[in-house]
């Protein structure tokens, strides 16, 4: 059993590949704490920054635990509100990768369905739908955001905004990437298309749809994950910029970008944690990603190696 | 004579992560100048690791772990990379495969000539383009003064082989290795490059080592011939005896398995098996499934489909003149009887192509301008009875895979029809035809490693065509009817639990033939099915299409380029050249005698087996 299991590890290019590659094992274990502890936030924080019962105005601005005046119940301090800043970096990271996640599932969808289709029909569905794309690439990430955003402001009430407003941040999101997957999809199903196994089922007579999405679709699977977490790293961080000039999440639901926001304007007058730690988590979230990201890259494609 | 290079007791391994691996084990070679010495093999015997280990360009990690390569006195692994580097350049070259990639398309014939033999000599431009065309006239090309400085794709393939060759031969070297030189090659254009190679060799006195997989091409050329078997060798001396009295069980049998031009063989002997079959393999059973349960259930059938569809009259007279030859051909196996069977009752054409063309639109469809064309196959007509293969023969470009295409509908064909029983096919893609004319005609393809979905287990694949088109529900039924036709087609029933890349190429066109075959079609293409494979493996994959075309009466279209294939395989032959029918004649008339020049040009420039036929 045990000799079985590991012949076919072995077998399994992937993982030899992942226990020969010690950056991509560490990069692997720090982007499992970060995101374990994010999605565990609700479980692990001290407190709960939403509450506001909780959060009392005189505990803001505490340093922390290891300089002057500082509070052990605050381990690496308070923001301006008197928020735990750990509690609020955990519960911000969950909100920042649900946006993330949710946004570069909504992108690859779209791109993935659009490049299958693009590659496996060509002619002028192809033409037409990659126009398209280049005139989305031309477009910033944060113009397109502010256009969507612009939009639910225009068309929703004031209220029901505020609530919205991560749906709004996901599709601004999602929309500024889904080219990626699209462009990526349909050069792979180009090369896929024309081999001779979607021949032999286009002489079967079978769908269009069926070969793509049974046939085609697995075939292409290694590219679509080395830019869905490449992308992920990406969505993270567009989701932090917007939220840093103030188009993201409201005030009350702290993202990382939210933080970084908060504490800039601190940062000069010596309150330098609020700024450094929600970076500094953003920063190693977004590496660890990447490198693993490129890990995959490489794994997928053998001229690299 | 001298000895030009020597290598004794050669051994080279490559360290995997399951085990060291020996490439080759303890290979001795000696070759001479003035000599064209052949390396000859199957895949994986080791061939192109001699070539590799002799020029120092053993592929990462492989290393040479035992042995001498003497090289005019140096033994060339004990050379450092520097020293290496220069006798590289300056006297060993190499020829490679594929004169598409071995030049360097963004510069010119000349620019690339003088640059190397500036670099191996200190000579001023003017006198290195002196020595440049000098070389392609040497080798053999025409107005060298205005074709020198185009570029590479301006060239033909056997006009930039000769390039390859005159690149070679810029600094004069004491050895050439050529690496398979004219398999990327036609027929017609082969014959020219090996006797260039050859009055080469004996001109300049050169010791040439010819590496190929094909013996017709070791023995119209070389003087010594080695044959190699997963890294070892085998037999070695003059090719004239070798290949002539063949002493060693493995040369025997690879020459046996050479498919022979001079006259049809029933089927080919004395096979090399080499999938040695695991205990695990061969006792893994599905219960109740056998190679004739398989073909219990093809035949069965075409018994019922006679019954259900209501048909015309012609049609039934054509159904039941099927199954009379069919059941001749399984009582007794000979092809003669069934075709006589067939042609007595009624001479009906399973597929008549009637002034075919096709066109192919270069780039996108413009939305303003009108389309230009290039036309791949104009004014195509033939007829093709039931029960009988045909065989198309043509070189690269004549049109035959597009022929193809356009009878399994994957081409729109500009013009013409195309007849399946009497029926003329829709127009336009596959999809536009009807269920059961798409059952009944399976294509094989070419390239077994792209013809199967690697991400589907080969019970899936197999299984696809069942329930596609509807032919057992049950899944159990499925499942030992998977099992049964893997049987038939000779492999191993576990052989449904693995993945496409865990099989050999052999295997998996094993497995491409059973996947076309459990559809039940009436009408199988085989597009060069045996063209990515070794001899051996050929012969094997020849004698079953030859026996499932007996015991189903399948009526095959057996597309390929090498003639002999085709006389073994063919009832009669198409040629087509450029596009166009040049002759289409019964196969035996063909080989004896053909009308048309270009099919004598073609059968007079397939490389000869003399010595083979010497054998008998």
């Amino acid at each position: 059993m045990f000799e079985s299991l590991r012949r076919s590890a072995l077998e399994n290019e992937l993982f030899y590949l992942f226990l020969n590659s010690r950056v991509a094992q560490v990069a692997a274990l720090v982007a499992l704490l970060t995101i374990g502890g994010a999605a565990l936030a609700p479980l692990i924080a001290p407190t709960d920054p939403y509450d506001i019962a909780s959060i009392d105005i005189m505990d803001s601005l505490i340093p922390p635990v290891w300089s002057e005046d500082s509070d052990a119940r605050f381990l690496i301090g308070t923001d301006d509100q008197g928020r735990d800043l750990l509690s609020a970096i955990l519960y911000g990271t969950r909100l920042s990768l649900m946006v993330g996640l949710l946004s570069i599932g909504f992108a690859s969808v779209l791109g993935v369905s659009v490049g299958l289709m693009a590659g496996y029909f060509g002619g002028r569905f192809d033409a037409i739908v990659m126009r398209i794309a280049d005139v989305q690439l031309s477009l910033p990430a944060i113009l397109t955001a502010l256009l969507i955003d612009g939009i639910a402001r225009g068309i929703l009430p004031r209220d029901k905004h505020d609530g919205l407003m991560i749906v709004v941040l996901t599709i601004a999101i999602g929309l500024s990437l889904w080219v990626n997957f699209a462009r990526t999809v349909r050069a792979s199903t180009f090369v896929e298309r024309n081999k001779e196994y979607v021949q032999a089922s286009e002489i079967m007579g079978m769908h269009p749809l069926r070969i793509m999405l049974v046939h085609i679709l697995p075939n292409i699977m290694g590219p679509i994950l080395v830019i869905l977490t490449v992308d992920l790293a990406v969505a993270v961080l567009l989701e932090a910029t917007l939220s840093f000039l103030g188009i993201g999440v409201p005030a009350n639901q702290p993202s990382l970008g939210t933080l970084i926001r908060i504490g800039t304007e601190y940062m000069f007058s010596g309150e330098w944690w609020i700024v450094i730690f929600p970076s500094g988590m953003l920063i190693t979230m977004i590496i660890s990603i990447n490198v693993l990201g490129d890990f995959l890259r490489d794994a997928f494609n053998p001229r690299l190696r | 004579m001298s000895t030009v290079l020597n290598i004794t007791n050669l051994s080279v391994k490559f360290p995997t992560r399951f085990g060291e691996f020996t490439a080759l084990d303890k290979v001795d070679l000696e070759v001479n100048a003035g000599e064209i010495h052949g390396l000859v093999g199957e895949s994986g015997a080791g061939k192109s690791t001699v070539g590799a280990a002799i020029i120092g360009l053993l592929q990462s990690p492989g290393y040479i772990s035992d042995g001498q390569i003497n090289f005019m006195g140096k033994d060339l692994t004990q050379l450092d990379q520097d020293s290496y580097h220069e006798l590289r350049g300056q006297h060993i070259s190499m020829i490679f495969q594929d004169p598409q990639t071995s030049l360097n398309p963004l510069l010119t014939i000349s620019a690339q000539l003088i640059e190397t033999i500036r670099q191996h000599a200190d000579i001023s431009i003017a006198q290195a383009r002196e020595r440049a065309i000098a070389l392609l006239q040497e080798t053999g090309i025409h107005d060298v003064e205005n074709r020198m400085d185009e570029y590479p794709h301006q060239f033909s393939g056997g006009m930039r082989q000769r390039v390859v060759i005159a690149l070679a031969l810029c600094t004069d070297p004491e050895l050439i290795i050529a690496d398979e030189p004219t398999t990327a090659l036609d027929v017609s254009v082969q014959k020219q490059i090996l006797a260039l190679i050859r009055t080469l060799c004996t001109e300049r006195n050169i010791g040439i080592i010819l590496i190929t997989h094909d013996i017709g091409v070791i023995n119209e050329v070389t003087d010594q011939v080695t044959v190699l078997r997963s890294g070892r060798v085998i037999e070695t001396g003059l090719t004239a005896e070798v290949l002539g009295t063949p002493a060693d069980e493995y040369t025997k049998a690879l020459m046996a398995a050479v498919p022979r031009l001079d006259k049809r063989l029933e089927r080919f002997r004395n096979i090399v098996k080499d999938d040695v079959l695991s205990a695990e393999d061969t006792s893994w059973k599905v219960a109740g499934a056998s190679a004739q349960f398989a073909s219990d259930w093809l035949l069965a059938e075409q018994a019922e489909s006679s019954r259900q569809t209501p048909q015309t009259t012609l049609e039934a007279t054509k159904q039941q003149s099927t199954q009379l030859s069919i059941e001749q051909s399984t009582q007794d196996s000979s092809i003669e009887l069934s075709k006589k069977s067939t042609l007595q009752t009624a001479p009906q054409a399973i597929l008549s192509v009637v002034d075919l063309a096709v066109t192919f639109h270069s780039g996108q469809p413009g939305w303003f301008r009108k389309k230009a064309g290039f036309k791949a196959l104009s004014g195509i007509s033939f007829d093709m009875q039931q029960g009988q293969v045909l065989g198309v023969v043509g070189e690269s470009g004549s049109g035959k895979s597009t022929l193809a295409k356009a009878i399994v509908g994957l081409v729109d064909p500009s013009a013409g029809d195309i007849f399946f029983r009497g029926e003329a096919l829709p127009p336009g893609s596959v999809r536009a035809r009807s269920h059961q004319t798409r059952r009944q005609i399976q294509m094989v393809f070419q390239d077994p490693y792209s013809s199967l979905n690697n991400r589907r287990t080969v019970e899936d694949i197999i299984a696809e065509p069942i329930r596609f088109y509807d032919l057992a529900n049950d899944k159990q039924l499925i499942r030992k009817l998977v099992a049964s036709v893997l049987e038939l087609v000779e492999m191993p029933q576990r052989a449904m639990l693995k993945y496409p890349h865990q099989f050999s190429g052999g295997q998996r066109q094993r497995i491409a033939v059973a996947r076309a075959l459990v559809a039940r079609p009436d009408f199988l293409i085989c597009d060069e099915p045996t063209s990515a494979l070794d001899v051996s493996i050929q012969a094997q994959m020849l004698n079953l299409l030859k026996d499932l075309q007996q015991t189903f009466g399948l009526s095959i279209m057996f597309i390929s380029h090498n003639l002999a294939v085709i006389r073994q395989m063919a009832d009669s032959v198409v040629v087509l050249k450029n596009g166009r029918l040049v002759e289409v004649a019964e196969t035996e008339q063909f080989f004896n005698a053909p009308a048309d020049p270009y099919s004598q040009m073609l059968l007079r420039e397939t490389p000869s087996l003399s010595l083979l036929q010497a054998n008998g």
